[in-house]
């Protein structure tokens, strides 16, 4: 009996200390899911939402040169990221409120989908099926891309055209266009080929710097930069051919015409502060002294509603070029003349440059 | 007839004489060991020729030839290569190891607040050891302090946001820090949900009983990959519009429920080897399913299988390395990230890189294994024959 | 009498709550309402999602033409094929290296089980330090080992190391020839089959005969003659069909023959040698299980060491092996989709690229989930199979 009541007696303390227990753990849960939780509540806009938490959740890649890639300080490079802060600047006048989500290539699209990101700018090509079963809203294209091959021209001299790569084995990254780009253009020119798909961009990478693969294939801009990145850069060439059109741009969720509105207006306001020769250096200066055309681009002129009208501020323009530059800065800095890659703007320039980079009136 | 007595007994000890000299010292140990048979003597020269054709050369490549210490790839490459080393030279480039040492260890955690992770560490190994030495008193409080007080303060240190410390993004957490972080908190995780599945597994109502094979079953018949992907990909879509999960905690939420199945199968061996008089006997004290089960069966139970205890969490140690896939850069992923960086590419970086990550994998995993045994032998209070 | 009735009219004092079946019931109505609710508002969830982003949903994208090639196909495969047949590749893919490396991983398995338990000293200390370095590292580090440590150093094709019989190794893979079967080829597979029906009928039969008069015969060796004789003899009788297409040298890569991917043989010899090494502890513990006793009646009833390792000792010590073996098995089969880190075409992988070309990511998973659990309940009722013949049949 004694020793039925002890046990009974030690059990209710132990049950004491097991509910008290069960608080704080319930406790520690709750905390830890709030503390990691990001809830945006009901997302009746986008802007809504970007605006209550203060800073913009963008999606970019992994690691590409020239695109998005972080340096040593985990400060994160390149024109894909500068068009987040192009962005953030619209938004909050503030071009660093932005958080980066590095994303695979699988991952991208349900990332933008299920809201975990607001913007998706990580070299995406615009394609119909995205447009459409994907429920994507691109945005523009910011990087007219291209499809090619780099081979080891060391190790296989006078290989010098794609044409050339009949039974090669080609390195190339899973779930793009890419991929499929590939297996059309084999076809099409009757040749055999063996592909050697990998998950990650640094896969590949590494696989083709190895020797596994003959030939690498991704958007021409990636294999410039990928380039730079093998052990021995000097010896690779990008062959002369492209084999389709990658028209790289951000994309938003579809449904939210304010916010797909907002995104592409930077995008154009980019441009346009390049064809009117707005800079980060002048953009001030031009405030006051520029023309009625700049004036009114650059939220000058009185009673304007270009900005508000669009869900910003009517400075927003000065406040995009002052955090990232006009798109023909972002592009040397980047990827241009200003950048390790050294890519000409060919398709890249502005209409009036014989590119094709056209942005529609802002007024 | 005269009797003479023969009989003689020996009244003293005979001198022990040495065992024969072929049957002791050094020699004989090689006879008995080594060329016992013609088919053993086969068998070690096979073993001989094995060892000679792979030791020297690990040897060589990673202690003699290698690079300890150096600014970038030029110390890690042939002169064909770009570098500074003889042509034909193949050896480790620890040097690499070395200049990304912080790197692997805390990721891409901020600099100036690396002291925090540091400090998490310390506690921790400071609340591990004297919990792990059996002869170090006051367990309970260590427990409470380990397993309730740690995890608060390691989460408000490391993530920060609170007191004055900044906000660290989990993006930017890597390297052990990552493996680490996951691996504590799915063991802390996974064992009280594993057991509660267990019991529910044995559990007389047939509904519970249900749910929990149905989710165990499931969960061990696909791998954790597949899992990780639904925690990346799919679980967005199952949660309302605009709210979303913090990709660190999806992946502790995947780890810990993958866990969580496979230690409520080596739990449910335990439940089921405890005689069912011990049942009996509980229930005849009248005490209630919960206190039997705290009381008399789990203690008994638990004891019985932690060996496989261990073993899970062994396997969960080595399973975090998977979460590259969802874009989470632990140990594994931050060395192989490292081998893109153009500063270090060389063609010993990436077996380097590999081999120190799997020296502190094997480091972990085999003193887990060792302490599993350690207290086997010391719990083992006579239930072997 | 009256107590009992008593007893039998008034149930047990006190609120209902302390009554177990009420609170069984009611606990269970609980879990169920729960588990009904948490998937109706995942379900609910779910379908607003889709239906808000417009994502397409639904299994017709399997009929959808795939677009993408795959480099390593058991089975006719293009890019025109469709989704449906992709994913069979990367299932037929998953079931290859999955079968090879459980064959391969027994086999290293046993040998270094029993060799941990070897006289030599030598032998025992290698398997040892095998087994302890294999089991505690984590095995994507092991596939890397492979792909990055060992076959990514191979010279490039044009440097290939030449191994007799016409196969080459470089860092494309190990290529072979290929055998190309000519006309009257049928005959060989039918001797083939005809030679194992055989043996099988004399192993029978030798047995029936051990049985009835205690003498024995040597179906080992009959079986050897009749499988590897018969067709052997029927290769002959058909005036030699069979001719080798040798890999060849060209610009790029070797050209014909069979070629063995390296993406493949780093995945196939992770796999096995990383869970060879927990077979081996499984063999180690299964022999260990098997009482001294048992080999000293069997050493007594006169039987040498050979018959008592295989007559005696074995077959009880697997009684003890399969279960655990068993999950080995599963678990090796659960690895293999660590081939989506070097490449290798398996399920996960190309239900990934999949999942990523037509953007539905719910189905594929579906999918993939449905196949890992089929292809874990196959080989546990495999298993289950062999574990019943296997078991001690007590009287």
């Amino acid at each position: 009996m004694g020793f039925a009541q002890k046990i009974g007696q030690r059990a209710q303390t132990t049950e004491k200390g097991l509910r008290v227990m069960k608080h704080i753990a319930i406790g520690i849960l709750a905390a830890t899911t709030m503390g990691l939780m990001a809830s945006a509540a009901s997302a009746a806009s986008t802007l809504e939402a970007v605006k209550a938490k203060g800073f913009i959740q963008c999606g970019v890649n992994t690691g590409l040169s020239g695109f998005s890639s972080p340096d040593d300080k985990g400060e994160w490079k390149g024109l894909d990221a500068d068009f987040c802060r192009a962005v953030a600047a619209a938004v909050f006048g503030d071009g660093t409120k932005v958080k980066f989500t590095p994303l695979s290539a699988k991952e991208r699209f349900t990332a933008l989908q299920s809201g975990e990101i607001d913007l998706l700018s990580r070299n995406t090509t615009w394609t119909i099926n995205r447009d459409t079963a994907l429920g994507l809203n691109f945005a523009g294209v910011t990087y007219y891309d291209g499809q090619g091959f780099m081979v080891n021209a060391k190790k296989l001299p006078g290989v010098n055209s794609a044409l050339q790569l009949s039974g090669a084995a080609v390195c190339v990254q899973s779930g793009t266009t890419t991929e499929l780009n590939l297996a059309d253009y084999f076809k099409a020119n009757k040749m055999e080929y063996n592909p050697v798909v990998f998950e990650k961009v640094e896969e590949a990478n590494a696989a083709y710097d190895s020797g596994r693969c003959d030939a690498y294939t991704t958007d021409q801009s990636g294999l410039y930069g990928i380039r730079l990145t093998l052990s021995s850069p000097g010896d690779h060439v990008v062959l002369p051919e492209i084999i389709s059109k990658e028209p790289l741009g951000p994309a938003v969720r579809q449904g939210d015409d304010q916010w797909y509105h907002i995104v592409k207006w930077t995008y154009f306001a980019l441009l346009q502060a390049e064809e009117l020769g707005i800079t980060q250096a002048n953009v001030d200066e031009l405030k006051a002294s520029g023309g009625p055309e700049v004036k009114r681009v650059l939220g000058q002129e009185a009673d304007t509603k270009l900005g508000t009208d669009l869900g910003v501020s009517n400075d927003w323009v000065v406040n995009i070029v002052k955090a990232v530059g006009n798109y023909g800065e972002m592009f040397e800095r980047n990827v241009g003349a200003g950048s390790p890659l050294k890519i000409a703007r060919g398709l890249n320039g502005l209409w009036t440059k014989g590119g094709l980079q056209y942005a529609p009136p802002i007024r | 007839m005269t009797q003479t007595d023969l009989s003689w007994v020996r009244t003293e000890m005979a001198q022990a004489m040495p065992a024969p000299a072929g049957e002791r010292g050094l020699v004989a140990w090689v006879r008995k060991n080594l060329f016992a048979s013609v088919g053993d003597t086969i068998l070690t020269l096979l073993g001989l020729v094995l060892v000679a054709l792979i030791l020297p050369p690990i040897i060589d490549w990673a202690f003699v030839q290698a690079v300890w210490t150096g600014p970038d790839r030029t110390v890690c490459a042939t002169i064909a290569q770009g570098g500074i080393q003889p042509d034909g030279w193949s050896g480790a480039c620890w040097a690499f190891v070395n200049a990304k040492f912080g790197q692997f260890m805390f990721g891409r955690y901020p600099l100036e607040e690396r002291w925090r992770p540091i400090l998490v560490g310390i506690l921790f190994v400071a609340l591990l050891a004297p919990l792990l030495i059996p002869r170090v008193p006051h367990k309970g409080l260590n427990a409470v302090l380990f397993f309730l007080v740690l995890p608060i303060v390691a989460f408000i240190l490391l993530v920060g946001g609170m007191f004055g410390l900044p906000h660290v993004e989990t993006p930017l957490w890597g390297g052990l820090l990552v493996t680490l972080t996951l691996s504590f908190v799915g063991i802390v995780v996974s064992l009280p949900l594993g057991i509660l599945l267990a019991l529910g597994r044995r559990s007389r109502m047939p509904v519970v009983k249900t749910i929990c094979i149905v989710f165990i079953e499931t969960i061990r018949g696909i791998p954790l990959i597949t899992v990780l992907f639904m925690a990346s990909v799919m679980l967005p879509l199952f949660l309302p519009a605009g709210v979303t999960f913090d990709k660190f905690l999806r992946a502790l939420i995947g780890v810990s429920l993958f866990a969580a199945a496979y230690m409520a199968e080596v739990v449910r061996g335990g439940l089921q080897a405890i005689p069912k008089g011990q049942y009996e006997g509980a229930d005849s004290l009248g005490l209630s399913y919960w206190q039997k089960m705290y009381f008399i069966v789990l203690p008994q139970a638990l004891k019985l299988v932690i060996p496989g205890i261990v073993n899970t969490f062994i396997g969960m140690f080595k399973d975090t390395s998977l979460v590259y896939i969802i874009s989470m850069f632990d140990l594994l992923a931050i060395v192989r990230q490292n081998f893109s960086d153009a500063s270090w590419a060389s063609p010993q970086t990436p077996a380097s890189g590999l081999i120190f990550a799997a020296v502190v994998f094997w480091l972990f995993c085999f003193g887990m294994s060792r302490y599993s045994m350690f207290m086997e032998r010391r719990l083992d209070t006579g239930h072997k024959r | 009498m009256a107590s009992q009735e008593v007893l039998r009219e008034e149930p047990a004092r006190g609120s209902l709550i302390n009554d177990p079946r009420v609170r069984s019931i009611f606990i269970q109505v609980v879990a169920a309402l729960a588990l009904i609710l948490l998937i109706w508002w995942i379900v609910d969830n779910t379908i607003d999602n889709l239906q808000r982003l417009r994502i397409a949903s639904g299994f017709a994208f399997l009929k959808g033409r795939a677009g993408f090639d795959i480099a390593d196909s058991a089975i006719a495969y293009s890019s025109d094929n469709t989704y449906g047949r992709a994913i069979l590749v990367g299932l037929l893919n998953t079931a290859i290296v999955a079968l090879a490396g459980i064959i391969t991983a027994t086999i290293i398995g046993f040998m270094v089980g029993i060799g941990r338990l070897s006289n030599n000293w030598l032998i025992r200390k290698i398997c040892t330090i095998y087994v302890e370095v294999f089991r505690n590292i984590p095995p994507l580090l092991v596939i890397f080992f492979w792909y990055f440590g060992v076959l990514s150093v191979l010279p490039l094709p044009r440097d290939s190391i030449e191994l007799p019989f016409g196969s080459y190794l470089n860092s494309r893979g190990f290529y072979f020839p290929r055998a190309v079967w000519g006309e009257g080829a049928w005959l060989i597979l039918l001797a083939f089959v005809l030679g194992i029906a055989m043996s099988w009928f004399v192993a029978r039969k030798a047995r029936q005969r051990q049985m009835a008069t205690g003498q024995q015969f040597p179906v080992f060796w009959t079986s050897v003659a009749l499988i590897v004789g018969l067709p052997l003899l029927a290769y002959v009788a058909s005036g030699f069909p069979l001719s080798f297409d040798l890999p060849k040298k060209s610009t790029f890569n070797l050209t014909g023959g069979f070629q063995v991917k390296p993406e493949f043989l780093s995945l196939y010899l992770a796999l096995s040698f990383y869970t060879a090494s927990f077979i081996a502890e499984i063999v180690r513990a299964g022999i260990r299980g098997v009482s001294r006793g048992q080999t000293e009646a069997a050493g007594a009833l006169g039987l040498r060491s050979g018959p008592i390792l295989r007559l005696v000792v074995v077959p009880q010590a697997m009684r003890i092996v399969i279960p655990p073996l068993t999950s080995q098995y599963l678990n090796l089969t659960k690895n293999s989709s660590l081939a989506i880190a070097i490449g290798y075409p398996d399920l996960t992988a190309i239900a990934g690229t999949v999942l990523n070309q037509t953007g539905q990511a719910i189905e594929p998973i579906m999918i993939m989930m449905a196949v890992y659990l089929g292809l874990s309940l196959l080989t546990s009722a495999i298993m289950n199979v062999v574990n019943a013949k296997m078991a001690l049949v007590e009287r």
